[in-house]
């Protein structure tokens, strides 16, 4: 047990005890499915956000942060915990990074070695949730009941893994390397967040050990000091708080590998909605995926004039090739322009510009990738609620 | 941040200065790096409530029980209406797959308690 003393109270009827360390404003947001209302709050290093848990703290973005830029501020980036053991303090002055197993030297990094030792690069990404938008996934599926807010686009600074590995000296019969933060189970028993990625991926040069996320340190629930940046792949290998860097010589088989966020093996990545996949495989890169950003569903629009759309789209780390935009729910469809390239891994700006007669619009967004992968018109499905990437639609009504 | 606007800036500033040779032959220096601070980081978490559907002492079996690895959003956050199985199904994963200390007799009694509170 965590062995927290913990305050409880009853919600309304002792708010003020929130102003110590979380604020709530008492506003709340209600998102767009069933059982979707949820506190507006502002914990320490963000601004106010959508809270969908407190203990461990989860915090998803409100969806209009996306219209103000390709980068995701530090304070309105989401927050995704597994274990309520959080560390409550970190000083960067005894941490140290601590890199083992299957090596010929272990070693233990401080934060200003990582700096100065090693080479220090910068890397645009998209961090998302597994189960970003799983509020929406029909039938409903148990699980974190998120919008489309778990999902962040950084400029990460950091060092390549592949670097400090090389330092260590990976031992020839390698398999995989694990990863470890100082976040822990609440009780006895419940297993340790630990992930793992195959060796060759773990030296491709693009994985990171980031300590800086768009100019400034880590967020403390970004996972100060240090997490792993994994470029197209889903946010569960971002390990957060990252003390722990283990190469390992066969498969490791902990929890949230062998059991937690596996995704059908198969080639839609989903099944028969109800039904269970036969065959699993852990999830690894996102599916493509774009989203209006300018307009939200409802929204009003001048009939007969010049709409500016705008919006982003993002992939796995095949480049955005195009996005198109249908006026009439997918019969027609429109190629937006792409705006500035910020890399493959990052949010791409699109924007279009739309004439729309009087009436009521349903607006499809749907972006390709350089090889060819798409969005699908109609929702795939996985028990887990995973991967959503369904063509979005906004209703918009020209007056 | 932008360290490579940052670093063309520099190298306009030196063209017009005359001198542009040293700037523009720095472009591959690499980034600006981020300074470390050296204070201790701490963090608290949040208060939490108990949410007003649980908060009888009808409700104290998940409270008492649930609480102790999360917080009760976890609970009243999930879709409503997806009858019994849904909430004996997660219950039985907190207590068989996650390890969650919940004796069995309680561990059903959460379950038939979330059944009828919400569906």
């Amino acid at each position: 047990m965590s062995g927290i003393d913990r305050r409880f109270f009853v919600a309304g009827a002792g708010a003020a005890l929130l102003g110590a360390v979380g604020k709530s404003s008492g506003g709340t947001l209600t998102l767009p499915f069933a059982n979707g209302k949820r506190p507006l709050v502002t914990l320490p290093g963000k601004r106010e956000m959508i809270l969908l848990t407190s203990r461990p703290p989860q915090l998803e973005t409100p969806f209009s942060v996306f219209d103000q830029g390709l980068l995701t501020p530090n304070d309105a980036f989401f927050v995704r915990y597994h274990l309520s053991g959080l560390p409550t303090e970190i000083d960067p002055r005894s941490f140290r990074l601590a890199i083992g197993g299957h090596v010929e030297t272990p070693l233990q990094l401080t934060l200003d070695s990582l700096r100065r030792d090693f080479p220090v690069s910068d890397i645009v990404a998209v961090n998302q949730c597994s189960g970003n938008s799983r509020g929406f996934v029909t039938p409903r599926v148990a699980g974190g009941q998120l919008g489309n807010g778990a999902m962040g686009n950084a400029r990460w600074q950091g060092v390549a893994l592949k670097h400090l590995l090389a330092k260590a000296g990976v031992r020839a019969g390698a398999a995989q390397v694990t990863f470890n933060g100082l976040d822990n189970p609440p009780a006895d028993g419940v297993a340790d967040f630990v992930k793992a990625l195959d060796i060759d991926h773990a030296l491709d040069g693009e994985v990171m050990v980031a300590f800086a996320m768009n100019g400034e340190e880590l967020p403390f629930l970004n996972g100060y000091p240090l997490r792993l940046v994994v470029p197209g792949h889903f946010g569960t290998y971002w390990v957060k708080h990252l003390s722990e860097i283990t190469v390992v010589d066969k498969e490791f088989d902990g929890y949230w590998m062998k059991t937690a966020y596996r995704i059908p093996d198969n080639d839609c990545r989903c099944v028969e909605p109800g039904t269970k996949p036969d065959k699993t495989v852990p999830i690894s890169r996102f599916n493509v995926r774009s989203f209006l950003t300018s307009h939200q569903d409802g929204a009003k629009v001048s009939a007969g004039q010049t709409t500016e759309l705008r919006g982003i789209a993002f992939s796995g780390g095949d480049p955005i090739k195009r996005v198109l935009v249908s006026p009439d729910n997918g019969r027609n469809w429109q190629e937006a322009k792409l705006g500035e390239d910020l890399g493959r891994y990052s949010f791409r700006e699109w924007k279009l510009g739309l004439k729309l007669a009087s009436g009521r619009h349903a607006l499809r967004i749907r972006a390709e990738t350089a090889g060819g992968e798409t969005q699908p018109m109609e929702p795939r499905w996985q028990p887990a609620g995973y991967m959503r990437n369904v063509v979005e639609t906004t209703n918009v009504e020209a007056v | 941040m932008n360290a490579k606007g940052v670093i063309i800036g520099i190298g306009l500033l030196a063209v017009t200065a005359g001198g542009a040779t040293w700037a523009l032959m720095d472009r591959d220096a690499g980034p600006d790096i981020v300074a470390a601070r050296m204070e201790p980081v701490s963090f608290q978490l949040p208060e939490e409530a108990i949410p007003a559907e649980l908060s009888d002492a009808g409700a104290e079996i998940v409270v008492n029980n649930c609480t102790a690895c999360h917080s009760l959003e976890y609970v009243t956050t999930q879709p409503r209406g997806m009858g019994e199985k849904f909430w004996h199904d997660e219950v039985t994963k907190m207590v068989k797959v996650y390890g969650a200390p919940v004796a069995p007799g309680d561990a059903e009694a959460i379950a038939k308690l979330l059944a009828e509170r919400f569906g």
